[in-house]
């Protein structure tokens, strides 16, 4: 059927849903917040292998040195953040995972003292040694995924890369830290988007960011038009609805091509790096500076919502404090937004590369009532799924059946549950279902 | 900071504003306009039938959670039922029918099913089915609108019966079957009132407009290629309630909109089947339990397309 009578029947629509900005600290200018007298640096802050540390008990270390080499191919290195002395070797709880994981522990000797940097022209890199550059510096998706980005930077060379799309989205709810960086530190994004368009000789890029950031658009529209790319790059402001943000959301949006089910952006020709990936990118090619700190938004239930820059390992506690303390209903931190952010078991909890946001709440838990199959779950999933199947089958254990309904094509962006009339948390089930799926070795 | 103990939720954190409780008193607001009209039209007695349902209804679902040891909860999908109930009824129906309609559709069509979101016919309808064949001597007195609260009204030939005829020009007769001023069941006479609370229905995008217009469009398509007059099909009997209230039913129709579309042409096509060629003037009611039966099927095959759905063939040859 054409595409207009579809629409018009109500066939053919966009997914997603539209929880409230609450953006609280869109108007709060990046502070660097003071050194922190003590850093938990865990070892995997990254999807892939842990790393592998390097350092013992007792060590000096300085700003920028690697204290955990890379442990694979997908997998990135971790540097000191702070300059002192290795204090203990512990397992603390990842932040992402929740599960027990090697971690380094490092006083501070309050100087502040960097390893020697070298930087570069980045005109005068190679392919091979800005990726390389990249690697050694640690360098994640900062938008939350934490997946190597120079893993994401080498395409087999069946699938090359035509165009490059910039995260500016910044989807989840309160979440302002990308917004401020585009505000604030445009040329330092689009230098790194130059770059990664000559690593990979590509042509063609565009730099989305939701409606809801005219500030930040002006900014990029403004600084795109006075620098130079290798090829052509534009501003495309995509409309509010969550999980803009999620790249095979994006790539649809402003590509209008699909991600094939199980396939990665390559498969479309498309690259999606977020905006403080690429700021990050041009520290270590341009600096030769490795990831050890970033802009986190620290809101929600605090007194005053601010951006943060902060080095990796800083607990939530220092930051919360410097925006006056928490009120005395949160009893909920998330590390990321509200919808697929990660509920941490502490105030003391350490920011790692992944972590774009400290959400303090109040914890909104609802009695679970059955299905009423209103069909609310289908019509807000970008995925095209039908949620409220999984939750029957796991319920029924009938888990095989799972990837009849695509199972692994979920994102678990929460929009399901987040329209759920009876409170069922879908995504929970849904988790549930792809680990014992893939306990039967079924694909 | 004070190391109180924090929750440790699944994400997402964060939730919207519906729920079913919510979803309920939308449809019992909308409801009010065509209950409105049927208290208007046929008399305070609607209003005893309705106190009867609505009690007998919570009463019976109370019971039923007990026996079932399942919480209950007042969740106001029983007094949506009981509503309902009543009007898909005649005007007069005696009050202990309405009783065992309540313990029909809450009983029998739903909590034997295993409650709200599991059961397979709508239950007001199942109901109806179910006395209206039980105790059709009972339940065969039509009567005109009466226009008063209290008073008895005249047995008169509902418009789709055989028996009827009218007086009045024909764009009289649209006025009159528009605004609901003709014989029949309680709440069904009023296309105007369900309209709007149809419409109330549509705006809090509780129900997809697609499935009245794709349901009273089919009777009315069909209707004009059999050689009846369309606008009277559509106008006459209980169309509009069972096309804004009972096949938008979220339990008991299909999921996707593309199959509540089907499930609407359908049921359009069951009305003029059994309206033109079966025994009974009237086919909403029998239309929709029928295309109930076919929910499952429907779901089963009508599903919406999965993001980057990689075509069959090619996933073969990989």
């Amino acid at each position: 059927m054409n595409t207009h009578v579809l629409e018009v029947l109500g066939l053919r629509r966009s997914a997603g849903v539209h929880p409230p900005s609450n953006k609280l600290g869109a108007q709060a200018a990046i502070e660097r917040a003071p050194l922190p007298q003590t850093v938990i640096l865990p070892l995997q802050q990254h999807i892939g292998a842990p790393a592998k540390v390097l350092v013992k008990s007792g060590d000096e270390v300085k700003v920028g040195q690697v204290i955990a080499e890379a442990g694979g191919f997908v997998s990135a290195p971790i540097h000191a953040t702070i300059s002192g002395t290795v204090k203990q070797l512990p397992t603390v709880a990842s932040s992402v995972t929740g599960k027990g994981v090697p971690g380094v522990v490092i006083e501070s000797d309050g100087k502040d003292e960097w390893i020697d940097l070298s930087p570069a022209d980045p005109d005068e890199l190679s392919p091979s040694e800005i990726i390389s550059r990249i690697k050694e510096a640690g360098i994640v998706g900062m938008g939350g995924a934490t997946f190597p980005s120079h893993v994401k930077l080498s395409p087999p060379p069946e699938k090359p890369i035509k165009t490059v799309i910039v995260n500016g989205a910044e989807c989840e709810p309160y979440i302002t830290a990308d917004d401020r960086l585009m505000i604030e530190q445009s040329e330092r994004i689009l230098s790194g988007l130059s770059i990664v368009m000559k690593a990979l000789s590509v042509k063609r890029a565009f730099v989305a960011i939701e409606d809801n950031k005219p500030q930040a658009i002006a900014r990029m529209q403004q600084a795109v038009s006075q620098m130079k790319f290798p090829g052509e790059v534009s501003v495309s402001v995509v409309p509010r609805r969550y999980p803009m943000g999620a790249e095979k959301t994006l790539i649809k949006t402003i590509l209008g091509a699909e991600v094939p089910e199980g396939g990665l952006p390559m498969d479309v020709g498309a690259l999606v790096h977020n905006v403080a990936t690429l700021a990050a990118i041009h520290d270590a090619v341009v600096l030769g500076k490795p990831l050890v700190e970033r802009v986190v938004s620290v809101t929600g239930l605090v007194k005053t919502p601010k951006n943060f820059l902060v080095r990796f390992g800083t607990p939530a506690a220092a930051l919360i404090d410097l925006c006056g303390g928490s009120d005395e209903r949160a009893d909920e931190l998330i590390f990321g937004g509200p919808m697929m952010g990660i509920a941490q078991p502490s105030f003391d909890a350490a920011i790692i590369k992944g972590t774009n946001c400290v959400l303090v709440k109040k914890s909104d838990i609802r009695e679970e009532y059955d299905c009423i199959r209103c069909g609310r779950c289908i019509e807000a999933c970008p995925m095209g799924l039908m949620p409220l199947q999984f939750v029957n089958l796991v319920k029924h254990e009938d888990y095989e059946h799972l990837s009849d309904f695509h199972i692994n094509n979920c994102v678990e962006c929460g929009s399901c549950t987040y329209g759920c009339p009876a409170n069922i948390p879908l995504v929970s089930y849904i988790k549930v279902g792809k680990v014992e799926l893939r306990k039967l070795g079924v694909k | 900071m004070d190391n109180k103990q924090l929750v440790l939720s699944p994400s997402p954190h964060l939730r919207g504003s519906n729920s079913i409780k919510r979803d309920m008193y939308i449809v019992i607001l909308a409801l009010l306009f065509p209950t409105a009209g049927a208290v208007y039209f046929f008399g305070l007695y609607v209003l005893l039938m309705l106190a009867v349902s609505i009690i007998s209804a919570v009463l019976v679902e109370y019971v039923a959670k007990m026996m079932r040891r399942r919480p209950f909860h007042m969740d106001g999908s029983a007094i949506v039922t009981a509503i309902l109930f009543v009007l898909v009824m005649p005007p007069r129906s005696p009050l202990w029918i309405v009783g065992v309609g309540s313990l029909i559709s809450i009983a029998v069509t739903k909590e034997m099913f295993g409650g709200l979101g599991h059961n397979i016919f709508n239950p007001a309808l199942a109901a109806r089915a179910f006395v209206t064949v039980s105790f059709a001597g009972a339940l065969s007195r039509w009567i005109s609108p009466v226009h008063s609260l209290l008073a008895d009204g005249v047995a008169t030939a509902t418009p789709l019966s055989e028996s009827f005829s009218y007086t009045l020009s024909k764009p009289e007769m649209y006025k009159a079957l528009f605004l609901g001023n003709v014989g029949g069941s309680a709440g069904e006479t009023s296309a105007l009132l369900i309209l709007i609370g149809g419409l109330i229905l549509i705006a809090f995008r509780l129900i997809k407009w697609q499935v009245p217009v794709f349901y009273i469009g089919t009777v009315a398509l069909l209707s004009w290629i059999l050689g009846r007059d369309p606008l009277f099909q559509i106008l006459a009997g209980g169309l509009f309630l069972g096309a804004f209230f009972m096949a938008t039913d979220y339990v008991t129709t299909p999921l996707t909109t593309k199959g509540k579309i089907i499930f609407a042409v359908g049921a359009g096509a069951l009305v003029v089947l059994i309206r033109f060629y079966g025994t009974m003037p009237e086919g909403v009611c029998y239309s929709i339990l029928l295309m109930n039966a076919f929910t499952p099927l429907i779901d089963r095959h009508v599903r919406p397309k999965v993001f980057g759905a990689v075509k069959k063939a090619k996933k073969e040859a990989a």
